[in-house]
């Protein structure tokens, strides 16, 4: 069952890695939870879908001046998760999770017309992070994503859709409803107080 | 949506790892885990074939291990990739390479050629392609037989035109191969200063002397530990103040391996060997 209510604390205790995927109308979103994001105990991965052509600088430019108060960077192959840092999914390569929560970089094949895709990102997350990854996926005019919401969810991570009816494109997470890939259906309002509430939460040790 | 009905642990990963090792030769435990689990798991699916079968198939079926080798790899390459690192080659390497009577130039998993080729031309370009010589190696047969061949699809090698373009070309990509039918074939000038054979750079050791390294998108797939066995036969199969290239994904970060060398270009990641 999805629900729409707001996340009680106890199920995001767990919680160690935040992975974001995002396609056509998820800036907008995404840029809303920018505003709570400053000093987040957590490392945080986005993929979003863009054309080849969008270099990274202006991407993870516009994060940065929307928060400085969290490092935004583009992420390199086998460095280590941090705390208090958002990766960005370099252009042109596939992002994935290693178990030691180090991260790599793939050129293989596109999925879904994307590279990066979603779904590896996901992927790996679900296989190095179980119970302690939260996966969120958000608007977008495609399927990407799904699958991997999936793999969270059947590792017993946490699963999040932004709700479909504030989606500008709700494809991607009507998808994941249908594929029962999703534990949350959220609005960008109860997502934002979700971030308050894990920070909370983890500052508590 | 994906296929995705067999599933592996790491474990059994690692298990497949070992076997292919004991019985094959090829050594895949220190590749990076993420990417190579989904490449195995990806054949499993498209085969249909559990992780018995599977082992199974490894052991006996000789054919299926050539398959299983090729479908393991990635092998995604484009000509001019990323034209900003040639065109930092043709500003900062190709000058000082061309004082040398004869220049010898190692491509490390060099896919089926597209990259090899790239150098090729822009050495023909800055005029040292006469003294040079290209040894293109990877671990993967198939694509080397296309490597060897030079022949790409035509649609393709016209997409490259834009790269070639903004790496500094300085005539037209066209001019470096006729076309038959819908394929093109790179002109037998480039193909003779060309040699392309099987290199594993997990178990196999340096075997000349090169001016020029040039390895990209490769090392990506290996943990830390292979990374830095590669990057030390590099070293030793540089001449002294030779060029490596690992392009703008792969840093040589290891303090012991930098200090033997000075950093030509931060974001190309292009470095001479200073000692
Ligand atoms: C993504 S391709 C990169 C091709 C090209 N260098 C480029 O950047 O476009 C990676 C290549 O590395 C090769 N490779 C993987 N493991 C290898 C090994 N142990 N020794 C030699 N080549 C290897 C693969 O077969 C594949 O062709």
């Amino acid at each position: 069952m999805c629900s729409t209510a707001d996340i009680p604390t106890s199920a995001l205790q767990p919680i160690e890695l935040v992975v974001i995927g995002g396609s056509a109308g998820s800036m907008v979103v995404l840029m809303e939870l920018m505003k709570s994001v400053s000093f987040f105990p957590i490392p945080i991965i986005f993929v979003i879908h863009r054309g080849k052509t969008s270099s990274f600088g202006t991407l993870a430019g516009i994060f940065q001046k929307a928060n400085q108060e969290i490092k935004v960077k583009e992420a390199e192959e086998k460095e280590t998760l941090s705390p208090k840092t958002i990766y960005l999914a370099p252009a042109d390569y596939h992002l994935l999770v290693e178990r030691d929560f180090s991260l790599s970089l793939d050129l293989s094949e596109k999925v879904w017309h994307s590279r990066p895709s979603i779904d590896v990102l996901f992927q790996s997350a679900a296989d190095a992070g179980g119970k302690r990854t939260l996966g969120i996926l958000l608007s977008g005019a495609n399927a990407d994503g799904v699958q991997g919401l999936q793999e969270i969810r059947k590792k017993g991570g946490l699963t999040i859709i932004q709700d479909p009816h504030t989606a500008e494109y709700p494809t991607m997470p009507n998808e994941a409803l249908k594929a029962k890939a999703a534990d949350y259906k959220l609005t960008p309002s109860k997502l934002e107080r979700t971030f308050e509430k894990l920070k909370k939460v983890k500052l508590h040790f | 949506m994906i296929e995705s009905e067999y599933q592996i642990s790491f474990e059994e990963l690692k298990e497949i790892l070992q076997l292919i090792e004991k019985v094959h030769g090829y050594d895949f435990n220190d590749y990076a885990e993420a990417s190579l689990k989904r490449r195995v798991t990806h054949i499993m699916n498209k085969l249909k074939l559990n992780i018995f079968d599977l082992k199974h198939r490894l052991v006996n079926d000789t054919h299926f291990f050539a398959l299983f080798l090729n479908q393991i790899t990635v092998n995604v390459t484009e000509m001019f990739r990323d034209p900003g690192f040639y065109r930092s080659v043709r500003e900062n390497v190709i000058p000082y390479l061309a004082s040398y009577p004869h220049i010898k130039i190692w491509n490390a998993g060099c896919s089926s050629g597209e990259e090899t080729y790239s150098f090729a031309i822009t050495l023909k370009e800055e005029g040292i392609l006469e003294k040079s010589f290209l040894y293109g190696t990877d671990i993967n047969s198939e694509v080397l037989d296309k490597a060897k061949e030079g022949i790409y699809e035509l649609k393709k090698i016209k997409e490259y035109s834009t790269n070639y373009l903004n790496s500094g070309g300085k005539s037209s990509l066209s001019d470096y191969y006729h076309s038959i039918y819908d394929a093109g074939i790179f002109q037998s000038e480039l193909r003779k200063k060309t040699l392309f054979s099987i290199h594993n750079l997990a178990s196999d050791s340096s075997f000349n002397e090169f001016q020029l390294v040039v390895c990209r998108n490769v090392l990506i797939y290996f943990n830390e530990h292979l990374r830095n066995r590669v990057l030390q036969l590099f070293t030793e199969s540089l001449c002294h103040l030779g060029f490596l290239c690992l392009g703008s994904k792969e840093t040589l970060r290891n303090p012991q391996l930098l200090e033997q060398y000075k950093v030509i270009d931060r974001r190309e990641n292009i470095y001479q060997k200073i000692v």
